[in-house]
């Protein structure tokens, strides 16, 4: 799909023929964010649609205590030390962004006073520079008024190497200044066409400065307020015992009027998630359950009768396997996988598109994952024919088996084919984890079947997952021919995802195996395009370079996407609670409420 | 005696300066990083770690390490946790408390079962109540405790729906209602703990009593006259008590490192829920403190128990 084909989309969702939630998912599909897709949109003066939900309750508190559980306890409620999704969580019920990231992908404004666009004067045209207006009336728990100064302040904290915030990322190329009590400038170093990032979603949390001044960077540590947060959220903070339990209460001077509803939240952790799903959906011991890893099966066996449901949004987590682009078995300069060499067979194009073939997605599905795992055909075949909703993936043993014979891999006695001596013999690892393992199961009979011989490898995740230089067993070495994970795409935007193919971002031993490319693929055109896209200013002609990168990955066959995983929760029959897959878990907190 | 105390108290220094050393060079050696979350996350510039393994001095060589962590350990600084920024001793101190609330009444609860039981079984061995105690101790303690806990809340809390099996240590009610969340939320991992300590307390009591029952001062006291009762509680028990007390002794640790399965199946924030989640975070500082507390612990109750031993049976002498 290009720009043109994008626009004439634009224009039919413009002229009402198609939803803007069926535009988004779309846009997910040929592997954009929602986020993006909703920068389009607004772009083309498609009007902004507010969140759907509608809040009933009249007035604020009488409702109770709200009980969630989160089966990993968050550990630290500072948003800007957060190490997982479990302290962003936490930190999320007391400290509030400028803007938050709603399901179908817009801005929904905390404490921001209107969401910046070209019309209002907040976005600059040359797109280097945002000016945010913020909410009046607004007062940290301890009474002070909220101000451009915390903004500005959060920014200083964030961006101080010493501080070691892990928002740095975020904050440490801009620069914010006041321009009045409640304006701020965000000045970026370039054009920057995705400029929502800071102070907003997870890593926009923005902090008193009155009380964390005295402990910006080296000392950072040692502040009280790391653990007894003061922000302007809807709940107070009442107690918190690491790992096991945060716990806060209605905060009577919230800014937003009949807000919040529940008079008291209790976040526990613990336990594992099968139990959490339980909890919620069966016992209704709790009200909400948040990161259901649980089979379908069972979670569809728990709601049968229950008290609670599964609640599923799309995001943009994509199960897949990665082809290696070099020699995993061959030794240069203390490193394997090096990028010196080339893969023997994988490095055939002819080879990765029989793979392609060989993984049968609809079983995954079917078998494995359930709802929870969606097969999603418009990510993974010809993306011009995206819009069709019949578009099927293939899984063809005859078809893969015709593609390698013309290419010349012949079957030998043992039934393994082979070409000038090199067998299709391949080791396929992931991690330990059932779901991963069955998959592994399926591809490999599939691969028998045309003659391709893999042996199956599985890591301890905790190896696996690690950054251990030491170890060669963990995934960014890449010491096998494929392996598959779970590559997690919440970021707002694709821009960051799509590091992962560039040359630049290979890794190897130069860079302690930090760089984010580890297929080793290398393409001159996608290196080009991803350079254009950071500073195209047109959302459309951003989008289109997108898709166009997107295409040469999937067409390449550099890796053979699975199964998309959606975000599931636990949610209690009676609780409102609107999920986004762009954001925290707790993105509309506020909003909450107990009905029936 | 008092040599004897000093001698067995010399010794304690360097068998557990051995311990810290195993336990600091085996953590330091095995695979992960505290930090690995932040690694996989691509929107943390690699940086932001290097920078914190650096902060938190991992990146230094494991002797130097264990040299600053023994030195810090012996002024009573336990260091923090790299995964909370929380001082050690304060999150050890927070569980402390359901710790010692849960295990402690499961082990006594335990005794409560197992004595009467052990006793009544020895003084009438192979009869009808003897056999059922026997069988009902082989299960207890044959079946793991994830096991019953699981088969509990399956009974429990979701057929019958009246136990809750998430266990929240700070409830937010007063008076008798406080109490009764406590008691209902304490029932199942209470009972799945001291069920299983029973099984072989019984035993133990059961062997002892056997033991005793068949010396002579026992039917001395039979011969004066004295009544069965007064035989058995007075003559027998208390003698018999011996072998089960220094038992007990050197069960009290585990009060301490918490029960590490029960408190994941029911969610109980103890001492035991930390360490675990603390091994599956790699967060170094807080296993050391917890497993070298818990060796401390059990290497001082081991002299515990052996001085235990000269008091209650004045016959064993010490030199």
């Amino acid at each position: 799909m290009d720009e043109r084909e994008l626009r004439s989309l634009i224009g039919e969702v413009k002229a009402g023929r198609l939803s803007r939630r069926a535009f988004v998912q779309m846009m997910v599909g040929v592997g954009l964010t929602g986020p993006l897709a909703a920068q389009m949109l607004a772009s083309a003066g498609v009007a902004h649609a507010q969140s759907k939900q509608p809040y009933k309750p009249t007035k604020r508190g009488g409702g109770g205590a709200l009980k969630v559980l989160w089966w990993q306890g968050a550990t630290l409620l500072n948003p800007h030390f957060a190490t997982g999704t479990k302290d962003q969580d936490g930190s999320r019920i007391f400290y509030e962004p400028l803007a938050s990231w709603d399901p179908d992908g817009n801005l929904a404004p905390n404490l921001a006073a209107e969401i910046p666009t070209v019309q209002n004067g907040g976005l600059a045209r040359d797109g280097k520079s945002v000016t945010w207006k913020l909410k009046r009336g607004v007062n940290w728990h301890d009474g002070k008024p909220f101000s451009a100064d915390d903004c500005v302040f959060t920014w200083e904290y964030c961006s101080d190497p010493a501080t070691a915030s892990v928002s740095i990322g975020t904050y440490k190329d801009v620069k914010v200044e006041k321009v009045d009590s409640h304006t701020i400038k965000i000045t970026f170093p370039k054009p920057t066409p995705f400029w929502a990032d800071p102070f907003v979603g997870v890593r926009g949390m923005i902090i008193p400065k009155h009380l964390f001044e005295a402990y910006k960077g080296g000392n950072s540590r040692e502040a009280p307020t790391n653990l007894k947060p003061v922000g302007t959220g809807p709940y107070k903070f009442a107690d918190f015992k690491p790992g096991d339990m945060v716990r806060g209460e209605l905060n009577p001077n919230y800014h937003m009027p009949n807000r919040p509803f529940f008079d008291s939240i209790e976040m526990k952790g613990g336990g594992d998630a099968v139990s959490a799903a339980r909890a919620v959906i069966q016992t209704g011991e709790f009200d909400y359950a948040w990161n259901m890893q649980v089979e379908d099966e069972i979670l569809k066996r728990m709601e049968q009768g229950g008290k609670g449901k599964a609640d599923i949004v799309a995001g943009g987590n994509i199960e897949h396997i990665q082809c290696n682009f070099t020699d995993p078995w061959k030794e240069v300069d203390g490193e394997r996988s090096s990028i010196k060499t080339t893969h023997p067979s994988l490095s055939d194009p002819a080879v990765r598109q029989a793979l392609n073939l060989l993984v049968d997605r609809a079983s995954v599905q079917e078998q494995i994952y359930g709802r929870t795992g969606i097969a999603t055909p418009n990510f993974l075949n010809q993306p011009s024919r995206f819009a069709s909703k019949s578009t099927k993936w293939e899984f063809n043993v005859d078809k893969a088996g015709q593609i390698l014979e013309a290419a010349g891999w012949k079957k030998g006695s043992d039934g393994i084919r082979a070409k000038d001596g090199k067998k299709l013999k391949f080791v396929y690892q992931t991690s330990i984890n059932a779901p991963r393992q069955k998959t592994q199961a399926i591809v490999k009979q599939a691969a028998a079947k045309a003659g391709i011989e893999m042996e199956i490898k599985s890591v301890t995740a905790s190896v696996y997952f690690s950054s251990d230089v030491a170890n060669p067993d963990t995934y960014p070495h890449f010491y096998t021919d494929i392996q598959m994970y779970t590559t997690t795409m919440t970021q707002p935007d694709p821009e960051q995802f799509m590091r992962q193919f560039l040359t630049e971002e290979v890794a190897s031993k130069d860079n302690k195996w930090q760089g984010r490319n580890i297929t080793r693929w290398r393409n001159d055109e996608f290196d080009k395009l991803h350079k254009a896209s950071e500073s195209e200013l047109d959302p459309v002609k951003r989008a289109a370079m997108f898709i166009r990168m997107n295409e040469l990955v999937i067409q390449n066959v550099v890796v053979i996407p699975v199964v998309f995983r959606p975000r599931v929760a636990a949610v209690a029959n009676t609780l409102r609670a609107e999920q986004s897959g762009w954001d925290s878990d707790f993105w509309a907190l506020q909003n909450w409420y107990r009905e029936g | 005696m008092s040599k004897y105390l000093l001698r067995r108290l010399l010794i304690i220094i360097p068998v557990l300066a051995g311990i810290s050393l195993v336990l600091f060079t085996i953590l330091a050696m095995a695979p992960g990083d505290p930090f690995e979350e932040l690694a996989t996350n691509p929107n943390v510039p690699p940086e932001v770690r290097m920078n914190l393994r650096a902060q938190f001095g991992l990146d230094d060589p494991i002797a130097i390490r264990y040299v600053r962590w023994f030195t810090s350990m012996m002024k009573g600084d336990w260091g923090f946790s790299f995964v909370s920024r929380v001082n050690v001793d304060r999150l050890i101190l927070q569980r402390l408390p359901t710790t010692i609330l849960v295990i402690g009444s499961a082990q006594i609860l335990g005794l409560l079962i197992a004595i009467p039981i052990g006793v009544i079984s020895a003084t009438r061995p192979y009869s009808l109540f003897d056999q059922i105690a026997t069988t009902g101790a082989f299960l207890g303690f044959s079946l793991p405790t994830f096991f019953t806990g699981l088969l509990f809340i399956l009974f429990f809390s979701i057929y019958l729906d009246w136990l809750p099996f998430i266990y929240r240590a700070d409830i937010s009610a007063s008076g008798w209602r406080w109490w009764w969340e406590h008691i209902r939320q304490a029932i199942m991992p209470v009972a799945v703990l001291a069920l299983f300590q029973a099984a072989s307390m019984t035993r133990f009591m059961r062997s002892a009593v056997l033991d005793v029952i068949q010396l002579d001062y026992v039917r001395t006291a039979r011969a004066k006259g004295l009544t069965e009762r007064v035989t058995i509680v007075r003559h027998v028990v208390r003698n018999a008590l011996i072998p089960v007390v220094t038992l007990v002794a050197l069960q009290v640790p585990t009060i301490f490192a918490g029960a590490l399965i029960t408190e994941q199946i029911f969610r109980v924030p103890g001492i035991g829920s930390l360490l675990i989640s603390s091994i599956l975070a790699n967060d170094t500082p807080v296993i050391m403190a917890i497993t070298f507390v818990f060796s401390a612990l059990v290497v001082f109750f081991n002299l515990i128990a052996d001085i235990l031993y000269g008091w209650l049976d004045p016959r064993i002498s010490y030199r």
